[in-house]
């Protein structure tokens, strides 16, 4: 049992590292122009959005992960 | 860094003592007043009194205005200010039984002091790929940091010692990558934390004196979570906090709403004949972290105790590994 909660959670680590890869490469250059004292607003606005779906994925993957592991855990 | 160095043991030893010294006269003032309920994993009819909160809260006083003597930090008054609300609410809480959503929302108004006193760096730290800036996103992290983090250290508080025993171990590995990072400041202001809960383990551990109550758990939780933001490690101190994070995952994505313990019908833990803990199947119940830790057989309340610390030493590990991959960048 203990090994799978060991699994799950360097999974969900890995998954933490991955994740911060995504946002810093996807969130980090996201700037928008030409709507002059709104342009930070609305790039946060758009950064926002994206990060919300980004950790719905997160979650999404978490939960595949988690009854991967755990049913065989279980099970044995 | 030479005259930090007085401040940093006057604050620890201050954090440790008071804690250790106010907890026995808080559980006979207890005792007294029949603040106590039963333990529920003990075959005889044990009662064990609670909060134990009022002397967490003073320890951290205390030993953080010590701090804030010396250093005169923005941060340390955030720290006090978040903690002692959280303390506030879980004393509520404590007293007078209130709705799911009570914690999660005064929580998240007790986190806008950090937002108030500007003790934050909107930059958002992520390991070897560097760091992201979102300050209006970042706003909206600090007002969710407080109650996950709270509720998180709440939600393990089910076993003799686990609650104070495990923040010892994320707490202390904290301040440790806190000082990985380079950010020594806020590393000796994070580490009361760790010896105060050090202190409430001597009369929470198994079998427990006293219960730290949603008061002791929230300021805990909440305290954590505070520095995380003021320490900018955000990413880091979820990493150490991770099995309580999966127990409050498994709970939530198995209840599908935030809701009490005390209102779920199932119980996903019982009791052998000779008391010890094992899982149930009942799928009404919640999966828990303590329900998947006996999914392979029936275990005492200690080994599953020793069990979770084992867990909190790996993220504690993984954390400090993160936070020397900070300093790594492609």
């Amino acid at each position: 049992m203990k090994s799978g909660l060991f699994g799950f959670l360097f999974a969900m680590w890995i998954l933490i590292i991955a994740g911060g890869g995504i946002v810093v490469t996807l969130l980090g250059p996201i700037s928008i122009s030409g709507f002059g004292e709104l342009d930070w607003f609305i790039s946060s606005i758009i950064k926002a959005i994206i990060a919300i779906v980004l950790v719905v994925i997160w979650i999404l993957i978490l939960s595949k992960l988690k009854n991967m592991i755990f049913r065989k855990e279980i099970k044995s | 860094m030479i005259e930090l160095i007085f401040p940093t043991i006057l604050s620890c030893i201050t954090a440790f003592f008071v804690v250790f010294l106010t907890t026995p006269p808080l559980i006979k003032f207890l005792k007294k007043r029949n603040l106590a309920v039963k333990d529920m994993n003990k075959k005889e009819d044990v009662m064990v009194v609670r909060p134990g909160g009022p002397s967490i809260i003073a320890g951290i006083i205390v030993s953080e205005i010590i701090l804030y003597a010396f250093l005169q930090m923005n941060e340390i008054l955030a720290i006090i200010i978040t903690t002692t609300a959280a303390f506030t609410i879980g004393y509520v809480d404590d007293r007078k039984v209130m709705g799911g959503w009570f914690k999660p929302v005064a929580l998240a108004i007790a986190a806008i002091p950090i937002i108030v006193f500007g003790a934050y760096d909107s930059d958002l730290a992520f390991p070897i790929f560097g760091t992201v800036q979102i300050p209006v996103l970042y706003l909206a992290l600090i007002i969710f940091m407080i109650p996950i983090t709270g509720n998180t250290i709440n939600s393990i508080d089910v076993l003799n010692g686990v609650a104070s025993g495990f923040m010892v171990i994320a707490s202390f590995s904290l301040s440790i990558c806190l000082l990985i990072v380079q950010n020594y400041e806020i590393a000796i202001v994070s580490l009361p934390l760790g010896f105060v809960s050090l202190a409430f383990y001597k009369y929470h551990k198994i079998p427990s004196k006293i219960f730290p109550g949603d008061s002791g758990a929230l300021t805990l939780g909440a305290m954590y979570g505070a520095i995380a933001i003021v320490g900018g490690v955000e990413i880091i101190a979820a990493v150490a906090l991770l099995p309580a994070v999966i127990n409050s995952f498994l709970f939530l994505s198995s209840v599908k709403r935030i809701v009490e313990h005390r209102q779920v019908k199932g119980k996903p833990v019982d009791h052998t004949d000779d008391f010890r803990l094992k899982a149930t199947d009942d799928k009404t119940a919640p999966v828990t972290l303590v329900r998947l830790i006996l999914a392979g057989g029936s275990l005492s309340e200690k080994q599953v105790g020793h069990a979770i610390f084992k867990l909190a030493i790996f993220s504690g590990i993984l954390a400090v590994i993160t936070a020397f991959m900070m300093g790594v960048s492609f």
